[in-house]
């Protein structure tokens, strides 16, 4: 196979760490290379000196044969390596049209852009990838998933060499993703070759032809994909053996009094005609796609979204909730899949975070917060969920994806929740802090709090749960036991296909 | 739709399929017609129709070539100054110190032909010394990192003082016909002002739609990292704009002092807001990537109309402030309710 790609001894440190330590790395035509690690390993400076963003402190990077450097992205793109960054670097406020063919729109005199060509050639370019979309409509009309193969599509307008993808499917459906990977295998037909980072190791062994692991800036691992393990890949992400990924369960479930009982939930267009019941100490999985109504109910539930009608028991008794403050009074805690924008204060100190949701306990009878007892509490939480920080005063911002998301854990944690309603636990989280997230969960059930999960990653699901609804278009579509769990099953039901299977597994149920 | 009216020949009836190619051209004719008016421009240009429909039943002046050109004249300080604020906001920047600059320039006009320049060594003061405040603004703002907000704010007050110690406080007066005649001198009839204000939205406005230079500015505005990944030299743009708003507020500055014969120290002072207003009536945003020249233009133009008419209908002139502020909101409102419509129905 020929080489395009050939990147010697890269080595890049920021103050006080050395972020990428001599890696180096080959690439063939039409290979794609999954680069998997935990956050923090390295990855993304290692993608951003390739892609020109950062300069390395050494590096030796052969392109097609001949020795380049790289002072800015602009000329990694002209030389034929493209980045496709996790976040959108799409206008909204343009066209598709404009945003594709960003600053290199097609010109004539005095630097009037030549709008029939860039329309033209545009619409060539969607129709090559079987996308029916106008190169006229304005990026903000178009659907999340839409936009983030818009931003595939924009960095292989460059024809490179090599694309660079970074986590591409974090916000996209099933669905969105399956048309992703033809695109990319018809690409890699092409003679394209790629680098894909990823979180999910299932996309490894779907897509990639080799894998490459990193931990703290090193190359911990360089295998064919054909010749691991998923069990191979984790141990040489986190450098330890992980036995039980999913965590331990203390006792097992068994079914005991209901905690929070829902009735005909119902509202216009998201969900319709929800019922279900959580019992204490048990594993609730919400299945689904986005957007098919799972995370909504959450949200319903607890208060922070709005509902037509339906009822809420709380031990046998009805409860309204109408707000957040609502939900906390009766000691539910809903727990964001969204951290960075509805559940952390990121700008403020770890302590204060985790006390949020329950200041109130720590205020005085004239309205002054005890500090000694607030510290106190913040450093036996942290020590209890395991949260690795220098300070208590640190501000959240600058901890790793999964020291947040244990904040998070803990400052639900403080209002001594009867029922943790938990939306995606483990979005942009390390693998590591995944494993101490599911066993705190167990842990909590053991005690006897009711915990609903809701995931749209099945192995997860599986993992964790004692039981499992499946959301199909705002409705749930059916109930699959412990006992039953399986991922066909689980997706037929998430996938809208009902089988005779769904009365029989609810009859045992009830 | 489509295959209904392919369908439709093989039941036999001509008249049907006739009616249903009708009626999908009327469909489309809507569709074009919403996307034309869902645009902020067409949407001011029939407010604007529609105030003028009035106004000429009530009033007999209003549609007189004098009102209209008076109209126009007051727009003439505004308009150009909007039409390079717009492109501020839209690479996501603004300026606050249009005003002073626009004051400064004239002063420094002035006291150049009071110490015996000719008019157009003056005139180049003028613009120079507007274009060194543009130059400040857009350093610190690119270079050393400030925000624009409290770049421009901090450079309003220096540089209103600074003409202010210039010119001792004072006025300066007694300036050549060599230099007033740019801003009293009429080319068939009408001022040479408002050609110059109509010359710089045009260009202005062409070259925001259809020059690849300036359209770097969307980007910036969109999402300047991303931006900076395509290529674009941020920083340059921003001090280019910086510059060019200074220019215009300058080439502003010149023909206000021209017009009135002395160039003043206090004119212009609130123009910063009221240039910001007609640029978001016009469809702008403070958060960048949005708005058009044009629209500015309209957006001032708006404001303008609505003055003249609330004299000649006789109304108090406290009225008018009152009012500017209500159609900035209620622009502003408009496009949060269609926001808000357009994502429900995804």
């Amino acid at each position: 196979m020929e080489i395009i790609l050939d990147a010697r001894n890269i080595s890049k440190s920021f103050p006080g760490v050395l972020a990428v330590d001599n890696i180096s790395l080959k690439l063939c035509k039409g290979e794609i290379l999954a680069l998997i690690g935990e956050n923090g390993a390295g990855k993304s400076t290692l993608i951003n000196v390739l892609g020109g963003v950062q300069k390395p402190d050494r590096a030796q990077i052969i392109l097609n044969g001949q020795s380049v450097t790289f002072s800015s992205s602009d000329q990694a793109i002209r030389a034929g390596i493209s980045v496709v960054f996790q976040e959108l670097s799409l206008v909204d406020g343009l066209s598709i049209a404009e945003n594709i063919f960003a600053n290199r729109q097609p010109i004539g005199m005095l630097n009037k852009i030549n709008w029939r060509q860039l329309y033209q050639q545009t619409q060539e370019f969607l129709e090559k990838f079987n996308l029916e979309l106008n190169p006229r409509t304005l990026v903000k009309n178009l659907t999340m998933g839409q936009k983030q193969i818009l931003e595939i599509l924009k960095a292989t307008s460059t024809s490179p060499k090599v694309l660079i993808l970074d986590e591409p499917t974090s916000a996209l459906t099933e669905r969105e993703i399956k048309c992703l990977f033809e695109n990319i295998r018809m690409l890699r037909k092409q003679g394209m070759s790629f680098i894909y980072i990823t979180h999910k190791l299932s996309e490894v062994f779907q897509i990639a032809d080799r894998v490459m692991v990193m931990r703290d800036g090193k190359k911990s691992g360089n295998e064919r994909v054909n010749n691991v393990s998923e069990n191979d890949l984790i141990s040489m992400m986190v450098g330890r053996k992980i036995k039980n990924l999913y965590g331990i369960r203390g006792s097992a479930f068994s079914e005991t009094e209901t905690v929070l009982r829902v009735v005909g939930l119902n509202r216009k267009n998201v969900f319709e005609d929800v019922n279900l019941e959580l019992r204490k100490g048990e594993i609730l999985g919400f299945a689904g796609l986005i957007g098919a109504g799972r995370t909504e109910v959450g949200r319903a539930i607890v208060g922070v979204d709005p509902k037509d009608s339906g009822h809420i028991y709380l031990d046998g008794k009805e409860v309204h909730i109408n707000n957040s403050k609502d939900a906390i009074i009766h000691k539910i805690a809903y727990l964001t899949e969204d951290r960075k924008k509805d559940g952390l204060f990121e700008g403020m100190a770890l302590s204060n975070n985790i006390i949020a949701p329950s200041i109130e306990n720590y205020t005085s009878v004239i309205g002054f917060l005890d500090r000694k007892r607030i510290n106190r509490y913040v450093e036996s939480s942290v020590l209890e969920f395991g949260i690795t920080t220098t300070s208590i005063m640190k501000k959240v911002l600058y901890l790793s994806g999964g020291n947040q998301q244990k904040v998070l854990v803990a400052m639900w944690m403080s209002i001594q929740p009867r029922v943790i309603i938990f939306d995606d636990p483990t979005r942009g989280v390390d693998v590591g802090s995944k494993a101490d997230i599911y066993q705190i969960l167990k842990d909590s059930a053991s005690r006897g709090v009711g915990i609903i999960m809701i995931s749209s990653e099945l192995p997860e699901l599986i993992g964790v749960c004692d039981r499992i609804l499946a959301f199909h278009h705002g409705r749930i579509m059916g109930e699959v036991l412990h006992k039953d769990f399986s991922e066909e099953r689980i997706m037929a039901l998430v996938a809208g296909i009902v089988n005779a299977e769904r009365s029989q597994s609810t009859s045992s149920a009830r | 739709m489509l295959s209904g009216a392919r369908a439709l020949p093989v039941l036999g009836s001509n008249d049907i399929t006739e009616w249903s190619v009708i009626m999908f051209k009327v469909q489309k004719l809507i569709k074009v017609l919403k996307f034309v008016f869902g645009m902020r421009e067409m949407a001011l240009v029939l407010v604007l129709l529609v105030i003028g429909v009035i106004m000429t039943s009530i009033s007999p002046v209003f549609l007189s070539y004098l009102n209209l050109r008076a109209i126009l004249m007051a727009l003439s300080v505004e308009a150009p100054i909007a039409a390079g604020m717009v492109i501020l906001l839209i690479s996501g920047g603004l300026d606050l110190s249009v005003g002073s600059t626009l004051a400064f320039a004239g002063v420094a006009a002035g006291l150049s032909l009071n110490a015996g320049l000719p008019a157009p060594v003056s005139i180049l003061v003028g613009l120079l010394a507007a274009l060194g405040v543009g130059l400040v603004n857009g350093l610190l703002v690119a270079k050393v990192g400030i925000n624009p907000f409290i770049t421009t704010l901090g450079m309003m007050t220096i540089v209103r003082g600074l003409l202010l110690v210039l010119a001792g406080g004072r006025a300066v007066l007694n300036l050549p016909r060599s230099f007033t005649v740019i801003g009293q001198g009429t080319l068939f009839g009408v001022q040479y002002p408002i050609y110059v204000m109509l010359i710089m939205v045009i260009v202005g406005d062409i070259l925001m739609r259809n020059s690849r230079f300036f359209r770097q500015n969307y980007y910036i505005g969109g999402n300047e990292k991303a931006a900076r990944l395509t290529g674009i030299n941020v920083n340059l743009m921003k001090i280019f704009n910086f510059c060019l708003t200074a220019f215009l507020a300058g080439v502003a500055g010149l023909l206000i002092t021209a017009r009135f014969g002395s160039a003043s120290v206090t004119v212009g002072s609130g123009l910063e807001l009221k240039v910001i207003t007609a640029a978001i009536i016009g469809g702008a945003s403070l958060s960048g990537g949005e708005g058009s020249v044009f629209g500015a233009f309209l957006g001032a133009l708006l404001m303008a109309v609505i003055a003249n008419a609330l004299n000649l209908m006789g109304v108090d002139v406290f009225w008018q402030t009152l009012v500017t502020g209500v159609i900035l909101i209620t622009a502003v409102v408009i496009d949060q309710v269609n926001e808000r419509r357009k994502r429900g129905q995804q």
